[in-house]
């Protein structure tokens, strides 16, 4: 006889509360969550958790899960969440039937934009699939600015994509980053860093969560980071502290630019026609100007060395080398300069930029590791300078955002510190291409009835020949990304797609599919206007926007908004790849992926996302997802997971591929692949030899190794792009030299001005149409460690944390407007008022006021009292916030009132210029209500949530409670 | 003797809370549990936990500093909440110093709470007795648990490795070294309370980075 079934049993999974995807065990206790803890053999996370990760009960029972799909009852309103439980058949019957109609007339009617999901290579598949170029997942709202401006540089970037050695570095400066990101792994190696004696700086004008432990503050004003890095820079380069050897020989530095101001080359690399250009998109014949012989040559012949300074003329052309033209530029960013806009003293900029040239320099180690370059020369020893840097937000959401990146990436080259011991180490798939090679459509003729997108829906412009444009240079899709107003806008623009198809600007669509995403709250700028704009009706009394689906787990303020919403699971619910094909987990040492598995069953009629994703594609018979015979191709999605390959031996997953489990990173699919991660911690972790772990960008044997296993599809160098060709491509095109396209008129002046190839500080776009003076104060917003965005009010531990906001503001502020701590207050900015409480910080700069993310909730929402402190004194700063800028000049005769009006946004990348808003406080009056303004109409309990909220809890997991 | 206790060193808390939520998800199914949380989605949550981190500003702009503060139960070796009970439910154990509390015998006075100088001690809210932090010693000597796994949630938690745990009775344990070596101190020592948890305070910031092992010519 068999004994009872044992009441715990611990599963291995990956972590969801936010997107750091530490391993955790999930021990059940008859079939409940009794705990989940940091698993102590996963290599992200090495056992540790954070608040939320330890809180995932919480979140599994949370009263605000949607169980059910629902449809907007007939003659209902939408916005007023007025929904009916509707069958999953109904469901996808109707969704099919409305998106096959569209995909055989005009699939860019269908626009799927996705929040924090990780599956972007199933969405992004689905969507080219279906057809519609009208897609993307988060990035432009958030920080695309630290991709683009990284990658576009140096062919990587922080995050998911590489980040600071604090295993070997000496000093570690944290810049514009929000107290938790990205969590775990940066603190356990913060800790580390600081327990061996390493110095850590922050520059940040909040001093909260790491900064609190940082050795040193330096507070700056919100946009202005760009300036400081110039004079950094400009120091290390007149105080002589620039690794000279790594800069000549592993960059562009040295190429010799066409300084014909009357070609139609000018500033680009001369180009030797004699000599092979090796790759098409990725030109290797450059040349330098040899200083031993004085005279030119192929460019990175290893027993050459370049000028990188002076005047010279090649076949008759004048030329000069790239690095005269970046110091010529840089020579006027003083310390001096830089105080002025940033507030640092200038004493502080050059002991600062010492401090980092002088750790460099003498605290050089060496790891006596031989490697062999891209031009044939072997290094006996990988040189290691142990400065490191971490940035993400606080730079990029500024619509000045990607020049200050790019500058700050071309401080940490000019240090010597890329993908070396102790400095900027890059994560597989990356180092990739500078830019990768994956383009969009570039014209309307990549979308077609009926047939997949001619290209993947995004990609890296290398030129106007790549932009997504139609023959007057107009944009095709929804978010105008790729167009001449956001060339680079590599993650596209979810913070226009409602603005510009409610406008049906440049086309109205018919579908509007959101996943993850609350795009009528806090994940939207002005989210009144988000909401209005949804409730729009035409004349004819249609919606503007005909159809919303909501693809959520909890019910969160967009779902009021659906007209279809379909229930997702939570992650303890459901199969997830993080895969290196989207945005995996790698190691510095060595790529990894990993994956979730199902620790409990659906809850409801829940069905995980991707499963619906892979219905959908297969009722519409998407090719890559149906036989020859029209029958479905996949069963479900971990069979699609398994199965699908980019090409053969090439697919989602790195780990146990083969018939047997035997290969890894590529081979042929292993039915058993999920069992096999789910007996090893649900993750892969493939360690790369010593050779090819340091200085990737030129490893010829890495190159050849990413090549080989589908990290990247060619094995060129990748040559840091201190002066970029890209950028010197659009100016060209803008100023009428560059044969093919070129801008409409109405956008020549701002391509040119902003398509500097070197970086530039300037004032953000908002600051330069507002009266400063009446908006004297920065304001900003960032996430706490306890939550993730607008999850996690809807769970009972976290909420207790916060359960609502103040702004933070400076004493001195505070008081010049008579404002008390913890009194009401008012903030306002050009565009909008805000109705909250005051908290004094002296943990800020006197010229920022900042708030947590989207703690903030509308009434109702998120199965909350609607007296919760959420809805009554909790405040989004979103409302503060335009997606657009007006016009800085009255609109001609004939001309409409919304033209002229330019995106709040990066003119480069068209990032949200979310941290550029001004503002100023005053004191709320006596009799005013002690409640937050605006304020919303409150949400009732949607069908399949809990219906009877408990008023109190004690949890204790298990049928048979505790003795 | 033994005495347990932990180690907290400020210089590295960066203020997660995961030892807060770590605490309440083991102990609310666990043998000190439930755990209760009243209004959990309506006006002005509050619930029971054992450990809590407060973030204090200390100092004026520029020079600010942030300290994160978590605070539990602090297994004084002369605690004053054992004497005032009426009914003997508080008890600090002899084998190991864990000061506990016997649900069957308290009866949710909270003198007990009046008594301990440093708020550690919370009346549940459903079974309305009191309730504190136990060094998860339901944990510690579990043998069906790894050896790893034998510490206290918090503990195993941090992400910063900011919590020690140990013997501060026994010289060459962890927790005693740490205390030794860097100037681990005891909170408002004027009370008497002789607390077995100790702070390891924040660190002096390097002038400059450390100074080079080796150097090697540019």
């Amino acid at each position: 006889m068999d004994g009872p079934a044992p009441r715990t049993e611990t599963k291995t999974t990956t972590c969801y509360m936010c997107a750091c995807r530490c391993g955790i065990r999930v021990h059940l206790r008859d079939g409940e969550v009794r705990y989940i803890d940091g698993n102590p053999d996963h290599p992200l996370n090495q056992g540790v958790i954070c608040a939320k990760g330890a809180s995932g009960i919480m979140k599994q029972y949370s009263p605000a899960r949607l169980t059910q799909p629902l449809r907007r009852k007939a003659g209902a309103e939408r916005g007023a969440g007025d929904l009916e439980p509707i069958s999953w058949d109904e469901a996808l019957s109707t969704l099919t039937e409305r998106m096959a109609r569209i995909r055989a007339t005009d699939p860019k009617r269908f626009a799927l934009f996705t929040g924090r999901d990780q599956m972007q290579a199933l969405t992004g598949l689905f969507a080219r699939q279906y057809g519609t170029p009208n897609y993307a997942a988060h990035g432009g709202f958030c920080s695309v600015n630290m991709a683009a401006g990284m990658i576009y540089t140096i062919g990587g970037s922080f995050w998911e994509f590489g980040g600071p050695d604090l295993e070997r570095a000496k000093l570690f400066v944290m810049i514009g980053t929000a107290e938790d990101h990205h969590s775990n792994p940066l603190k356990v190696a913060i800790s580390k860093f600081k327990r061996a004696g390493g110095k850590f700086i922050s520059i940040n004008p909040v001093r909260t969560g790491y900064s609190a432990i940082a050795d040193e503050w330096i507070p700056i004003r919100p946009g202005t980071d760009g300036a400081l890095l110039m004079a950094l820079t400009r120091e290390l380069i007149a105080t002589n502290l620039v690794d000279h050897e790594f800069v000549a020989r592993y960059t562009n530095a040295g190429y010799l630019l066409d300084d014909d101001a009357a070609s139609a080359r000018f500033g680009l690399p001369v180009r030797d026609p004699k000599r092979d250009t090796g790759y098409e998109l990725y030109p290797q014949n450059q040349w330098w100007w040899d200083e031993g012989a004085d005279a030119p040559v192929a460019a990175h012949t290893p027993s050459a060395t370049p000028r990188l300074d002076g005047r010279f003329e090649l076949d008759g052309k004048p030329v000069r080398p790239a690095f005269a033209l970046l110091e010529e530029r840089y020579r006027g960013c003083t310390p001096e300069w830089a105080e002025k806009i940033t507030g640092i003293p200038a004493a502080r900029i050059r002991r600062l930029a010492r401090e980092m040239g002088t750790t460099a320099r003498d605290q050089a180690f060496e790891l006596p590791i031989r490697w062999t370059d891209a031009w044939g020369t072997t290094h006996d020893k990988v040189i290691g300078r142990p400065v490191a840097f971490h940035a993400m937000r606080g730079l990029a959401a500024h619509s000045n955002g990607f020049h200050a990146i790019r500058s700050l990436a071309i401080l940490m080259t000019l240090l010597g510190t890329i993908d070396r011991p102790g400095g900027f180490l890059h994560k597989a798939p990356y180092p990739r291409a500078i830019p990768p090679s994956a383009k969009p459509p570039n014209g309307p003729q990549g979308v077609r009835p009926n047939e997949p997108l001619s290209a993947p829906p995004l990609g890296w412009p290398a030129s106007p020949d790549h932009l997504f444009v139609d023959e007057h240079g107009e944009p095709v899709r929804i978010d105008k990304g790729f167009s001449w107003e956001y060339p680079l806008s590599v993650h596209g623009l979810m913070h226009n797609v409602i603005r510009n198809a409610w406008r049906g600007d440049p086309y109205p669509i018919d579908t509007l599919m959101i996943f993850m995403a609350n795009m009528a709250w806090n994940s939207s700028m002005q989210p009144d206007e988000a909401r209005r704009m949804l409730n729009d009706k035409r004349e004819d009394g249609e919606y503007k926007i005909p159809f919303v689906v909501v693809c959520d787990a909890f019910q969160s303020e967009t779902t009021a908004f659906a007209d279809l919403v379909l229930p997702d699971t939570t992650y303890l619910e459901r199969h997830d790849v993080m895969s290196l094909l989207d945005r995996p987990i790698s190691e510095f040492d060595g790529p990894t992926d990993s994956v979730r598995v199902p620790v409990l069953p659906p809850t409801g009629q829940c069905r995980p996302f991707q499963e619906v994703l892979i219905d959908l594609a297969s009722r519409l018979k998407l090719p890559a997802f149906t036989n020859a015979d029209g029958s479905r191709k996949y069963r479900d999605y971990p069979d699609f997971i398994v199965r699908w390959q980019a090409d053969p031996g090439y697919g989602f997953l790195s780990g146990w591929r083969g018939a047997n489990g035997e290969k890894s990173l590529k081979g042929e699919p292993n039915p058993e692949q999920w069992k096999r991660y789910a007996e090893n911690n649900c993750v892969h972790h493939t360690k790369l030899d010593e050779s090819i772990r340091y200085m990737r960008n030129v490893n010829r044997d890495y190159l050849r190794f990413a090549a080989d296993n589908g990290f990247r599809k060619l094995d060129n160098p990748l040559v840091i792009q201190l002066h970029s060709e890209v950028m010197q491509q659009f100016r060209l095109a803008a100023q009428g030299k560059r044969p093919g396209r070129q801008p409409p008129e109405r956008l020549r002046e701002r391509i040119e001005t902003y398509f500097d190839p070197l970086p530039f500080h300037y004032a953000p776009l908002e600051t330069q149409v507002i009266d400063n003076d009446a908006y004297p104060l920065a304001a900003v917003t960032q996430r706490p460690m306890a939550m993730y965005h607008s999850w996690d009010s809807q769970n009972a531990w976290l909420r207790q944390i916060h359960s609502h906001n103040y702004l933070f503001v400076n004493p001195a502020t505070a008081r010049a407007q008579s404002i008390e701590d913890g009194g009401w207050m008012w903030v306002e900015s050009p565009w909008g008022q805000v109705r909250c409480m005051a908290r004094y910080s002296e943990a800020v700069e006197p010229g920022t006021v900042w708030t947590w993310n989207a703690i903030g909730k509308a009434p109702g929402a998120w199965r909350l009292a609607p007296d919760a402190n959420e809805a009554r004194e909790g405040f989004l700063l979103n409302h503060l916030i335009t997606d657009e800028l007006p016009r800085s000049s009255p609109p001609a005769p004939g001309e409409g009132r919304d033209e002229g009006r330019t995106s709040n946004s990066d003119p480069v990348t068209g990032q949200a210029g979310w941290y550029d808003v001004r503002v100023r406080i005053r004191r709320a009056e006596a009799g005013e209500a002690e409640v937050t303004a605006p304020s919303f109409a409150t949400m009732p309990a949607l069908p399949g949530t809990r219906q009877r909220v408990a008023s109190w809890i004690a949890y204790v997991a298990g049928k048979a409670k505790a003795p | 003797m033994t005495q347990l206790a932990l180690v907290i060193d400020l210089n590295v808390c960066v203020g997660c809370h995961a030892c807060v939520t770590s605490c309440k998800e083991w102990n609310t199914s666990g043998d000190a549990g439930s755990l209760a949380d009243l209004m959990p989605y309506g006006r002005d949550p509050s619930g029971t936990f054992f450990n809590r981190v407060q973030t204090f500003e200390v100092g004026h702009y520029p020079e600010t500093k942030t300290v994160h503060f978590p605070k539990s139960c602090l297994h004084c070796e002369d605690p004053p909440c054992v004497p005032v009970c009426p009914t003997g439910a508080s008890y600090k154990r002899a084998e190991d110093g864990i000061v506990l509390v016997d649900y069957d015998k308290c009866i949710g006075c909270k003198y007990c709470a009046w008594a301990c100088p440093y708020g550690a001690r919370e009346l549940d809210a459903k079974q309305k007795v009191m309730k504190k932090c136990t060094l998860c010693v339901d944990r510690i000597y579990d043998e069906k648990l790894s050896e790893r796994d034998r510490k206290p949630a918090c503990v195993l938690a941090c992400p910063t490795n900011a919590r020690l745990f140990g013997d501060v009775h026994d010289p060459e344990s962890e927790v005693s070294v740490a205390i030794r070596e860097r100037d681990g101190y005891a909170l408002m020592p004027e009370w008497e309370t002789r607390p077995a948890n100790h702070y390891l305070p924040k660190r002096e910031a390097p002038c400059d980075p450390p100074s080079p092992s080796s150097s090697s010519p540019r």
